[in-house]
């Protein structure tokens, strides 16, 4: 019990955290209740997919700046496929977003592997491309959703025979963020290829001695980060109902919700609980200040100084941790 | 290293690095070349002024791009400064006067430069990174300030149109800006001892800094000048555009950064020069032209400006691979 709490008193510290804010919420907001959380879940869900693939994409050594432009090419993919198809090839349409997601980070990562350029040279060129592709697919917001798609991260739970009451708290959005998280990292983090992509993070070429085929991880890993990316287009598109060539304010807030999240910069360290919880964090901060009427910009002034406080907070912590 | 040289391919991959003016304006010649053939009737004096007109808010945004690369660093704020700076110099010019609105327009360009050296050189957070932050926060406060000056009007110094858009002996006006500007940056950046010492932390901060260099006081100045110019580029660039509006230079952000990779500046330090970014600013807006005349949607320019970066770094790092 004792290491338990000793190993993840950050990701508890930040569970506390959360509790304290949501508490903080219902002072100044009395009537804050379900309709509340389902909008913070919603609001949360883009972040918090752009801030799991990320993660992964961190924890083994690297970052990909172009996350955002990722998921605009996904949301617009998504829309453009889905627009006035019936449910069946709406299902066809995610498949095909899902794996376009794969391929996009596959080749981020490729490209890193192949012209040995830094990650982070190649993938802000990357984000120029993908923001290319994205308008180039969809010139202005536009494009559907399938409707059973909306549904899936709208409201709140209902289970067949248990009351209504007891469930109804909690949204779907949470339920979708969880189920996808953990159908997709729990298999990769138990199996070989998990060890491999904490391997090459915390020392590159330690793993290429212990046999581990560095520049396969490497790719696999920008293909998973690839993966959540197209997830949280697709949240997008699910949220609004359309898709968006402009990549929103997606990269900045996920790095500094890996950060704030535990996950040193650099590698190796780290995992996925802890950064979500501070997107969530993060989303109650702005949704409080919004809730105590602040004028919009304001708040965004001071998300953004907070985010950028907390990368200078991660910067000094990682530099102290390399003289160490 | 020693096969590099023995191969005639690679003995010619370290001349164009060595030298990259030569193969850039043979380049430069050759897209001129491409768009005789394409459209004859546009190649004319005033077709080449314009060209420089325009190429030249780029080069500037695409010096802070040198400047920082020099150090192996980058700075993406240098397109919301240089808004920013048109921005309060417009809106503030009815009210303060001219003098006083471009000193208040510079002095948010130096804030930002002071906040981003603050997270490069203190916290050590990486150029990339805090110059975004710090960018998007700018764009927070300029939305704030917007939204509190909206009733007094817009009013843009003649004197900026007169540098923007004025021609003399058929050559644009901001030459006027742009060559003592050119001159100094050169200057600076090969017999200064502030240029050396960005040569010297880009080629090997560790060296540099047991060398005796105060890497983080060098690191202040450089993006508080790197915001400076950003500013000072934003006044021109109202000039030439002749509207406040709250996107104005921003588009002007990713060619700044093509600019100085096309021109030979390495993006990891200690290899480049402003020489180079002139040509690769020009062949930038040669290029857009071409690709206006052939009617390439907004989409594919900027594919096709993010491949060049890639490209271009990918070839750079395979000719001075060292190992």
């Amino acid at each position: 019990m004792r290491r338990l709490i000793e190993t993840n008193g950050w990701t508890i510290g930040l569970g506390l955290l959360l509790a304290l804010l949501l508490l903080a919420t219902r002072l100044i907001q009395p009537d804050f209740g379900t309709s509340g959380l389902d909008s913070l879940a919603r609001a949360a869900l883009p972040f918090a997919l752009a801030t799991v693939g990320m993660a992964v994409v961190v924890i083994a050594g690297g970052i990909d700046l172009s996350v955002a432009a990722m998921m605009a090419v996904a949301s617009v993919t998504g829309a453009v496929l889905m627009d006035g198809a019936s449910d069946g090839q709406a299902v066809l349409a995610v498949i095909a977003v899902l794996a376009l997601g794969l391929a996009m980070g596959a080749l981020n990562g490729a490209l890193i592997v192949l012209t040995r350029v830094t990650d982070i040279v190649v993938t802000l060129a990357m984000l120029f491309v993908w923001q290319g592709v994205a308008l180039l697919v969809l010139n202005a917001p536009g494009g559907g959703a399938a409707p059973w798609l909306r549904a899936l991260v709208a409201g709140g739970i209902t289970l067949p025979g248990v009351p209504a009451g007891l469930t109804g708290w909690l949204p779907r959005g949470v339920v979708f963020l969880t189920a996808v998280t953990a159908l997709i990292w729990l298999p990769v983090a138990r199996s070989k290829l998990g060890l491999m992509i904490y391997a090459i993070g915390s020392d590159a070429s330690a793993a290429f001695r212990s046999g581990v085929p560095v520049g396969r991880t490497r790719i696999a890993a920008y293909a998973i980060g690839g993966l959540f990316a197209a997830l949280g287009g697709l949240s997008v598109t699910m949220g609004t109902g359309i898709g968006e060539p402009i990549p929103g304010p997606y990269l900045l807030a996920s790095v500094a919700a890996v950060v704030l999240g535990g996950v040193v910069l650099g590698g190796g360290r780290g995992g996925l609980l802890g950064p979500i919880l501070a997107v969530f964090v993060l989303r109650t901060v702005r949704m409080d200040l919004t809730l105590l009427s602040v004028d919009p910009n304001v708040a965004a002034i001071v998300e953004g100084t907070i985010m950028v406080a907390v990368v200078m907070f991660g910067a000094v912590l990682a530099t102290r941790g390399r003289g160490a | 290293m020693t096969t590099m040289t023995a191969s005639p391919l690679g003995r010619l991959g370290r001349l164009m690095v060595d030298n990259p003016l030569v193969p850039l304006i043979l380049l430069l010649g050759a897209l001129i070349g491409i768009l005789a053939l394409l459209n004859p009737a546009i190649l004319s004096m005033f077709w080449a002024g314009n060209t420089i007109k325009i190429a030249i808010p780029l080069a500037m945004l695409a010096a802070c791009q040198t400047l920082t690369m020099l150090t192996g660093g980058i700075d993406l704020s240098v397109g919301t400064v240089a808004t920013i700076a048109a921005f309060v110099t417009a809106t503030l010019a009815p009210l303060t006067g001219v003098p006083a609105a471009v000193a208040l327009a510079l002095g948010c360009a130096v804030i930002v430069g002071l906040a981003n050296g603050f997270g490069i050189a203190i916290c050590r957070v990486h150029p990339l990174i805090m110059t975004l932050g710090t960018a998007l926060i700018a764009t927070g406060c300029l939305l704030v300030y917007q939204r509190h000056v909206i009733a007094t009007g817009v009013l843009i110094p003649d004197v900026l149109i007169w540098l923007g858009t004025g021609r003399s002996y058929g050559l644009p006006n901001s030459l006027a800006l742009f060559l003592p500007f050119a001159i100094l940056i050169i200057w600076a950046q090969r017999r200064s001892g502030f240029g050396r010492l960005l040569y010297a932390i880009g080629a090997n901060e560790a060296a540099a800094r047991m060398s005796g260099v105060r890497v983080w006081q060098v690191q202040f100045t450089l993006y508080s000048l790197s915001s400076i110019i950003a500013g000072v580029t934003g006044l021109l660039y109202l000039g030439q555009i002749k509207t406040a509006s709250l996107s104005l230079a921003l588009p002007l952000d990713l060619p700044s950064v093509a600019a100085a990779v096309v021109g030979g500046t390495s993006i990891f330090g200690g290899r480049g020069g402003f020489g180079g970014t002139i040509v690769g600013a020009l062949i930038l807006t040669v290029m857009t032209t071409m690709l206006t005349l052939l009617q390439m949607p907004e989409g594919g320019r900027r594919i096709l400006f993010g491949l060049i970066i890639l490209a271009v770094t990918a070839l750079l790092v395979r000719l001075t691979d060292r190992s």
